[in-house]
């Protein structure tokens, strides 16, 4: 069935990239691995179909997110290799609780007993759906989820405003064009071998 | 209006065989591999706080897998719209996740979290 082959392909793409974000040796790699996990997950979402969302994570995560990751990468020049190397005696711990992690979820999973179908056929469409429900029923805390992103906004602002004011050097456009050459530069005679 | 597609979990018999071999189980365990990544790649990066911040967005990502897997296979909106509360919050912890690292790195000129021991006294 194609529903299939198209689940194991998208599934496949987002956990292979998952391990390529956390394993890649370059950063930038790493967010591009990370961009491509958040699109094939947008895909697994209209299959899923909740279409709004998938339309969300490309626009939010893709086109903000992972690009905010991308100037930090490359604005902080950074040498991470060193990092990587010494980050190596940590491994038998990752895999220890990875595998931990995994096997029990795998197990409480495979105990589940899943109620396979799904219910009723959507009547409305899926953003339809969704906004009848958010601005409704859900109307202040999607308010509060605002809030939330606007101390996130004013906190980024402020955490990384740098202060110019003391010791730091700013360029006087005003002083710059002001200037004149006579009074600036100094022409002295000198005669040869006696020096300054 | 809001409940018109509230949760009913036992009227399976009612789906139109979209989707019949792909069970809620299939969602629920590429989720728990990539909330398993996630958690890994912590560990394997444990010196690096950009690729610690994108394992936690591999781990926000997997939850929202789970929500939208469960509210499609339950039929039930509510799951997606939780899912969008996941993603404001995700999207502000980024922000000031690395708005914290850009200051940081600016005074001690590192991103080592093994140098970030200023307050262990």
């Amino acid at each position: 069935m194609v529903v299939d082959i198209i689940f194991y392909a998208f599934a496949a793409v987002t956990a292979l990239s998952a391990v390529g974000v956390v394993s890649s040796r370059n950063q930038v790699h790493s967010v591009l691995f990370l961009i491509l996990t958040f699109f094939s997950t947008a895909a697994l979402f209209v299959l899923l179909e909740a279409e709004f969302l998938a339309a969300l994570l490309v626009m939010v995560y893709m086109g903000a997110v992972a690009v905010l990751f991308l100037f930090v990468v490359m604005m902080l020049d950074m040498d991470a290799t060193d990092l990587r190397q010494q980050a190596m005696n940590h491994l038998p711990t990752g895999i220890l609780v990875g595998v931990v992690i995994l096997v029990e979820l795998v197990v409480v999973l495979s105990h589940a007993h899943s109620h396979g179908e799904h219910g009723a056929v959507a009547t409305v469409s899926n953003t339809r759906a969704i906004g009848q429900t958010l601005y409704t029923q859900y109307l202040y805390p999607f308010e509060l989820a605002s809030l939330v992103l606007l101390v996130a906004l004013v906190g980024a602002v402020v955490l990384t405003l740098r202060s110019r004011s003391k010791g730091a050097k700013r360029q006087n456009i005003g002083q710059q064009v002001a200037r004149v050459s006579a009074e600036t530069v100094q022409l002295v005679q000198r005669k040869s071998g006696e020096g300054a | 209006m809001s409940r018109r597609k509230r949760c009913n979990l036992f009227n399976g018999n009612q789906a139109k065989g979209r989707n019949k071999t792909m069970t809620l189980h299939h969602y629920l365990i590429l989720s728990a591999i990539l909330f398993t990544t996630g958690v890994f790649g912590i560990f394997l990066n444990r010196r690096n706080v950009i690729i610690i911040l994108m394992s936690i967005e591999l781990i926000l990502l997997s939850v929202n897998i789970n929500f939208v897997a469960f509210s499609h296979y339950n039929n039930d909106i509510n799951g997606q719209i939780f899912t969008f509360f996941v993603l404001a919050v995700a999207a502000a912890e980024a922000a000031i996740g690395l708005a914290i690292l850009v200051a940081f790195f600016r005074n001690r000129a590192t991103i080592d979290v093994e140098q970030i021991d200023s307050l262990k006294g």
